[in-house]
């Protein structure tokens, strides 16, 4: 259950990137609360600033003006958020290295902790987290990145994140790449090992059929703003702006006319 | 005749260690001229190894064990890819790939790529002013502002414009079929609309008239495919039209695959999407049941000794003995 203490603050939340004729005004004034234990999930078109967002939130960027807080504090030394706080990138093949095997680097991962739990260990929290998405350890052995296909690498990312077991996660289009059956087996263990660890994740995703399945509260990001956010009835269901009207009805659904063939689009 | 043939279809990887994994084994299908054939599956299913398949492209360590494909009567296999190059490629065959950042070099402006397209197949015979003429004609179809696209790095465009560009470039010397390997799912839900909107145009247009789209998402292809082929682990396990497949699958994993959904519909909320446990087999080994046995619900003792064969249930394709 969401208890009261604030993970993610943001106040006032600008990030501007250039300077001049050439300055990119990413964020423009967000402000929101992320509880514990809360499944946020960020839902926008392309290029509306949601992984620029993300990265505020893995310590990565830091804001031009305004304030981001993470338990109350500015992130200072990304080693001590990183101890707490894991990505799951959009890319799953420029995030691995192509020249060490998957488990070398899935392995390796443990190294962010200033307490590295033993060799044993460590071997042993990877095979649970390689059976949980559904690869077979044995089978894995001695491979490297660019024998997977992409779907496959997609849930080697997840692994890490099986292995590692963070409390706060930041899933940037995790489940993008794979298709609906693994996607629901993901979904699956992320809200078990949730349970777990009473953790907090961040989605972020076009997609907002995964958004109403998921998550807690929805924000709906366009243009450097949130600009609706509510509880998955309220956006979906009721939207009040454009954008969200414009996200729902761009998605393909069984039951509904998409585009007309031989027609231009709607 | 068809325009377009897969006749028992079968490659396989030679790995390091002189093992075989069999990617895609007895695919076939037909294809006439104006149809649209999707193809859905699981990742890592063979869905890429197909395209190379059907491209005729069997490079090391991909290698052909049995089959042939046919463009137009002309078989495809067991020719160099000289050849395939210069004859079938881009005039008969053309292929959108993936991932359209990694398709496009990063040093080079997409005039300079498509220009390459054109020179690499027809030879330095057109001056550049008119090569540049007839790739400014063809991207203004694609709805963009052109001038600036085709001046610009690939860096310096959106998602959305480098996959039209793809698209376009693709599609410049007119070739008969495109096969489309997850054109979109790299893009978000509105691009993803104009990208099929715009390829739908293409189609009005008669710049091209077949193509195979391949993706994972089985809602998109119920609107832009014609019939779909569902594989599993290298077999195609059921065919028939898009509103078959969609609303009334029989073979046990498409049925798997169409309660797996989500949608942000009312009352889809509380709704769980079904998992199938279990992983896909391990191809390196022969496998002599059906494929998918281990994972289904619906199987019997003898599923996993006998071998399936497609055998027709309700006017459409399957792969499964108890499908009814």
């Amino acid at each position: 259950m969401p208890n009261n203490e604030i993970i993610f603050e943001g106040k006032n939340l600008v990030k501007e990137f250039g300077h001049g004729k050439t300055l990119c005004t990413a964020l423009k004034g967000m402000n929101f609360q992320i509880k514990e234990g809360e499944i946020v999930t960020l839902v926008g078109g392309s290029a509306c600033g949601k992984s620029v967002l993300a990265k505020h939130m893995l310590g990565f960027l830091q804001p031009t003006k305004g304030e981001f807080l993470y338990r109350g504090k500015k992130i200072t030394n990304q080693r001590d958020h990183w101890q707490d706080v894991q990505p799951i990138f959009q890319d799953p093949f420029s995030a691995f290295n192509q020249f060490y095997t998957i488990r070398e680097q899935l392995e390796d991962s443990f190294n962010v902790f200033y307490k590295k739990p033993s060799k044993a260990e460590v071997k042993k929290r990877v095979d649970d987290a390689l059976l949980a998405v559904n690869v077979q350890p044995s089978e894995l052995e001695g491979k490297f990145p660019f024998e997977l296909s992409g779907g496959q690498m997609q849930r080697m990312l997840l692994a890490r994140i099986f292995a590692l077991k963070p409390k706060v996660l930041i899933a940037d289009e995790a489940t993008s790449m794979v298709d609906a059956c693994v996607r629901a087996n993901i979904l699956d263990y992320l809200m078990k090992l949730k349970e777990e660890l009473n953790m907090t994740i961040i989605f972020i995703t076009h997609d907002i059929g995964l958004a109403y399945y998921v998550s807690d509260r929805i924000f709906i990001v366009d243009d450097g703003q949130i600009v609706e956010q509510g509880t998955p009835d309220e956006v979906a269901l009721t939207p009040k702006t454009a954008v969200t009207r414009h996200l729902l009805d761009d998605i393909p659904d069984i039951h509904k006319p998409w585009i007309v063939r031989n027609g231009h689009a709607q | 005749m068809a325009l377009f043939e897969v006749k028992n279809l079968s490659l396989h990887y030679l790995t390091r260690f002189g093992s075989k994994v069999h990617a895609v084994s007895d695919v076939s299908f037909e294809l006439e001229e104006g149809e649209i054939l999707g193809i859905a599956g699981e990742s890592g299913c063979g869905k890429t190894t197909l395209v190379s398949g059907l491209m005729g492209l069997c490079i090391p360590p991909l290698y052909p064990s049995q089959g042939d494909v046919f463009v137009e009567g002309d078989p495809l296999m067991n020719r160099t890819p000289q050849d395939i190059r210069e004859n079938i490629l881009s005039r008969k065959v053309s292929m959108i790939p993936q991932g359209a950042f990694n398709a496009l070099n990063p040093t080079r402006r997409i005039k300079d790529l498509a220009m390459d397209v054109i020179v690499s197949h027809e030879g330095k015979k057109a001056k550049k002013k008119e090569m540049y003429e007839r790739i400014f004609k063809r991207f203004e179809l694609l709805g963009m502002d052109t001038a600036r696209v085709l001046n610009s790095y690939p860096v310096q465009l959106t998602a959305g414009e480098r996959q039209r560009s793809v698209i376009g470039i693709s599609t410049l010397l007119n070739p008969k079929m495109v096969i489309a390997d997850e054109p979109t799912s790299a893009l978000d839900v509105t691009t993803q609309k104009q990208v099929i909107g715009m390829i739908f145009d293409l189609l009005e247009k008669k710049v091209f008239s077949t193509m195979i789209f391949i993706t994972h998402e089985l809602p998109l292809l119920r609107h832009v495919a014609d019939r779909i082929c569902v594989m599993y682990a290298g077999e195609i396990v059921e065919m028939g039209t898009s509103e078959q497949l969609v609303f009334d699958p029989r073979h046990p994993y498409t049925k798997a695959l169409m309660s797996a959904m989500l949608s942000a519909e009312e009352g889809a909320r509380g709704k769980k999407p079904e998992a199938i446990e279990g992983a896909p087999p391990f191809l390196g080994n022969e496998i002599i049941g059906c494929r998918f046995a281990p994972r289904c619900k619906y199987a019997k003792e003898d599923c996993k000794t006998k071998k399936m064969e497609i055998r027709i249930v309700g006017d459409r394709q399957v792969r499964c003995d108890y499908a009814e």
